[in-house]
C-alpha cells in the first residue's frame, strides 16, 4: 500500500534499498561492519541498493535525531518501516533477516 | 582503616568533609548529605516503580539550571520529552522555556528490542557521542539518565552492556558532571541489574510503602562515600512545590535556649509560673479528659502571643477554624480580629486524612512559610489514630526539635481518658519541658476543673492546685479551698467558704459579747470599788473622831489628877502617891 502510494521516484522502486551505517571514526568493528555489508549487499541486492555511511564524530547531532545508541548500527530507512541493525554484520543470515531481504537463490 | 579515618575527620568537621558537593536545591536533601551530591561523580539513585525517582533526578537538574547556574542533560530511555514535560509541569517547572534558555536539554533514548536486531560485536559509541554532545552544546555541568537499566532489556547481549556501562560511568567522571543515575529496586538487590555495582560514590534509597492504609514515601541515604551523611529514613513529600525531604531529627540537643519569658495569656497561670509564664522555645503539654478546657487554655496562650504581635499557628484537628472562633467568643476570646491581621493562622484538618509522615511534612511547611513565634496542635493524640505510640513520639521528637531550633514555643494539647495519666501523656511528657494538667473534681453532682503544674523546667513553679473557671470574662484561676477533708472546688468551695464565713461571724460576735461583758463587769466593780472607799471613808472618819475623843477624855483626867495632887500638895505633901515606884508607907515594914 504504502510503496504504492510513494509515486516513482527511484526511492518508491518496490525493491530498491536505502541503507545508512552509522559509525564512530575509523574503527576496526566499523571498518568490518562496511566491508560485511557491502558484500551481503553486492550478493543480494545488486544495484537496487545505496549505503550511505555516517560518522557521528563528525555529525555527533546525528546521533540524537536518529536515535542511534549502539556503533555500528545499520538503519534500514528504505523500504519502510525502519529497520535496525547493531554490531558488526558478521552474521549474514541475520543481517538479511534483519533488512527483510530473502536471499537469492 | 582509610574508612575509620575518613568518618572520624568527617564526624569532627562535618560540614567541611574532604569532598566537594553540588547541592540539589530539593528541601531537605542538602541537609542530609550536608551539602548535596558528590560533585563530578554519578550517584545512583533507586527504588520501587512510582517512588519519584524521575521526579527527584528532575527537580535535581531543574534546580541547578536555575538557582545553581548548572545547565544539565536529561537522558530518558522511559519517558518521551513530552510526555516527562507534561509530568513535571504540575511541580512548576517549564522544560520547554529551560530548553529555550539552553539551560537544558532533554534527549528520549528510545530503545525497543522489536525494532533492533543484534549481529556480531558493539558498543554504545551511540550513546556517549549523543550524551557528549549535548553535554558540550549547552555547558553542561549536570546529567540524569533516568532509567538506563532499560537498555537490558533492548539488548541482549548484557556483556557487551555492562562493560560499556562501566565505561560510561567513569567516562561521565572524566567529563566532570554531576550525574544522577535511577535504577529500579530489584529483588534483593539495590537495583534489577546490579548497577551499585558500578557507582559506588553515592546510593540514595527512595521508598514508598503503605502501612495502614496510609502511603508514605521515605528517603535513606544508603551510602556516601567520603562525606558523613543523615543515616535515617526520612519522609519524603511531593508536592506543588516539589520534593521535600525532613531531614528534622538530624539536629541535635545543641540548639540555643532562651530565658525570654512569655505569658501564658492568663496572668494567674503565669503567677503559678514563677510569675512570669513559659520561657520561650520551651514545649508545653497540655493534658486533660475531654471537657476540661483545653482549648480555651490553649486559646489563650495564642490570643496572648497575638496581643503581642507575633504571629500563631493553630494546628486544630478536632474542631474548624469558623467553629473554634465562635466557641472562643464564649469565653470572651475574640480570636478573628488576629486572623483578619493575618497574625493568627488556622490549620483543621482530621487527623486520619493523611498519614502521619504527611501531617509532620505539612506541619513543617506551614511553619516555615508562615514563620510563627507560636504553635498550637489541639490534641496530640488524635495522631494516635494514625500511628503507634513510638511513631508519635518519634514524629512529635522531631517536631519539637524544630521548633526549638526556631525559637518557637509549641504547645501541644492531650487527650487523657482517665485521671490516670495515660500511657503516651508519659512517654512523651520526657519531651515536654513544662506540663500542666486539668483534671475534673466531681463533687455533691457538679463537675470542676482543677489545673496544676506537674512540672517546668528552670523555674520555681507552684506546687498548688488551683480550679479553674470558665467565665464569659475569660480563665480564671482560683485558689481551691483546702481543708480537712481535701481540696474542694465549685459550689463544695462555695458552701464550705459560706460556712466557714458564718463561724467567722459567730466568732466574731462572741469576742464582742465577751468584750462588752468584760466592760461591764469593769463598770461594775468600780462602782463597787467607790462604794467600798465612800464606806472607808466614812469609817475612818468615825474612828478619827473615836480616837480624839478618847485623847481628849484622857487628857482631861491627866488635867484632873494633877489639879487633885496641886490640891493635895497644899494641905499634905506626903500624901501624895509617887508615881512609878512608889510604895505606900508602912507597907514595907
Amino acid at each position: 500500500m504504502i510503496r504504492d502510494l510513494r509515486g516513482d521516484e527511484t526511492e518508491a522502486e518496490p525493491n530498491f534499498w536505502e541503507l545508512r551505517l552509522y559509525v564512530a571514526g575509523q574503527t576496526p568493528k566499523s571498518l568490518t561492519a562496511l566491508t560485511n555489508l557491502k558484500k551481503i549487499c553486492e550478493q543480494n541486492l545488486a544495484g537496487r541498493y545505496k549505503i550511505e555511511v555516517i560518522d557521528l564524530v563528525q555529525n555527533p547531532q546525528l546521533a540524537r535525531s536518529d536515535q542511534i545508541l549502539a556503533i555500528p548500527t545499520l538503519v534500514r530507512r528504505l523500504p519502510e518501516p525502519l529497520r535496525r541493525i547493531i554490531g558488526d554484520l558478521s552474521n549474514s543470515e541475520k543481517v538479511l533477516v534483519g533488512l527483510d531481504v530473502r536471499p537469492q537463490g | 582503616m582509610t574508612v575509620n579515618s575518613t568518618l572520624s575527620e568527617a564526624s569532627t568537621l562535618p560540614a567541611t568533609s574532604g569532598i566537594e558537593k553540588a547541592p540539589t536545591g530539593i528541601a531537605g536533601l542538602d541537609e542530609i548529605t550536608l551539602g548535596g551530591l558528590p560533585r563530578g561523580r554519578p550517584t545512583l539513585v533507586c527504588g520501587t516503580a512510582g517512588c519519584g525517582k524521575t521526579l527527584m533526578a528532575m527537580e535535581f537538574l531543574v534546580r541547578g539550571a536555575t538557582e545553581f547556574g548548572e545547565p544539565g542533560v536529561f537522558v530518558s530511555f522511559e519517558e518521551g520529552t513530552e510526555e516527562l514535560a507534561q509530568n513535571v509541569r504540575s511541580l512548576g517547572f517549564d522544560l520547554a522555556e529551560l530548553e529555550r534558555q539552553e539551560k537544558l536539554v532533554l534527549d528520549y533514548v528510545h530503545v525497543e528490542r522489536s525494532e533492533i536486531e543484534e549481529t556480531g560485536e558493539y558498543d554504545l559509541e551511540g550513546l556517549f557521542i549523543r550524551l557528549g554532545y549535548s553535554i558540550d552544546s549547552i555547558g553542561a555541568k549536570r546529567v540524569v539518565l533516568d532509567t538506563i537499566e532499560i537498555l537490558f532489556g533492548g539488548l541482549t547481549n548484557e556483556g557487551i552492556l555492562r562493560a560499556e556501562l562501566r565505561r560510561l560511568f567513569r567516562w561521565l567522571k572524566d567529563k566532570g558532571v554531576t550525574a544522577v543515575i535511577t535504577g529500579e529496586r530489584g529483588e534483593g538487590m539495590l537495583t534489577r541489574h546490579g548497577l551499585e555495582e558500578y557507582i559506588s560514590d553515592c546510593v540514595i534509597l527512595l521508598d514508598h510503602r503503605v502501612s495502614e492504609q496510609q502511603a508514605i514515601r521515605r528517603l535513606r541515604v544508603v551510602k556516601y562515600r567520603g562525606s558523613v551523611h543523615g543515616t535515617n529514613e526520612y519522609p519524603f513529600l511531593i508536592d506543588e512545590n516539589g520534593i521535600e525531604v525532613l531531614p528534622i531529627t538530624s539536629l541535635g540537643l545543641d540548639h540555643e535556649v532562651s530565658t525570654e519569658r512569655i505569658s501564658s495569656g492568663i496572668p494567674a497561670l503565669d503567677e503559678m509560673l514563677g510569675g512570669q509564664g513559659y520561657f520561650r522555645g520551651s514545649s508545653v503539654l497540655l493534658s486533660g479528659k475531654a471537657g476540661t478546657g483545653k482549648t480555651t487554655l490553649a486559646a489563650h496562650f495564642v490570643d496572648a502571643a497575638c496581643r503581642r504581635g507575633e504571629r500563631a499557628v493553630y494546628f486544630a484537628f478536632e474542631e474548624s477554624r469558623a467553629q473554634m472562633v465562635r466557641n472562643m467568643r464564649s469565653v470572651g476570646l475574640d480570636l478573628q480580629p488576629w486572623v483578619d491581621q493575618g497574625l493568627l493562622l488556622f490549620h483543621a484538618s482530621r487527623p486520619t486524612a493523611f498519614g502521619l509522615e504527611r501531617h509532620l511534612v505539612t506541619m513543617y511547611k506551614i511553619v516555615r512559610d508562615f514563620q510563627p513565634r507560636v504553635v498550637v496542635i489541639d490534641p496530640i493524640t488524635n495522631f494516635l489514630n494514625t500511628g503507634t505510640s513510638e511513631e508519635v513520639k518519634s514524629m512529635l521528637m522531631r517536631l519539637i526539635d524544630f521548633f526549638k531550633v526556631q525559637h518557637i514555643t509549641p504547645f501541644f494539647n492531650s487527650l487523657t481518658h482517665g485521671d490516670q495519666l495515660d500511657q503516651t501523656d508519659v512517654g512523651v511528657s520526657s519531651l515536654m519541658d513544662t506540663w500542666l494538667l486539668l483534671r475534673e473534681v466531681e463533687v455533691s453532682g457538679e463537675r470542676n476543673r482543677t489545673l496544676n503544674v506537674i512540672k517546668s523546667r528552670g523555674m520555681s513553679h507552684s506546687n498548688q492546685l488551683r480550679e479553674m473557671r470558665l467565665t464569659s470574662g475569660g480563665v480564671e484561676l482560683v485558689e481551691a479551698y483546702l481543708g480537712p477533708a481535701g481540696a474542694l472546688t465549685g459550689a463544695a468551695r462555695l458552701a464550705q467558704e459560706a460556712q466557714e464565713k458564718n463561724a467567722n461571724l459567730a466568732r466574731r460576735q462572741e469576742v464582742e459579747r465577751r468584750q462588752r461583758e468584760l466592760e461591764r463587769k469593769r463598770e461594775a466593780l468600780e462602782a463597787r470599788m467607790t462604794a467600798l472607799r465612800l464606806e472607808f471613808e466614812s469609817e475612818a472618819e468615825e474612828t478619827q473622831r473615836v480616837i480624839e475623843e478618847a485623847q481628849g477624855h484622857e487628857d482631861r483626867l491627866l488635867q484632873d489628877q494633877l489639879e487633885m495632887a496641886r490640891i493635895r500638895k497644899v494641905g499634905d505633901s506626903t500624901g501624895i502617891p509617887r508615881r512609878g515606884n512608889g510604895h505606900p508607907e508602912g507597907e514595907t515594914s
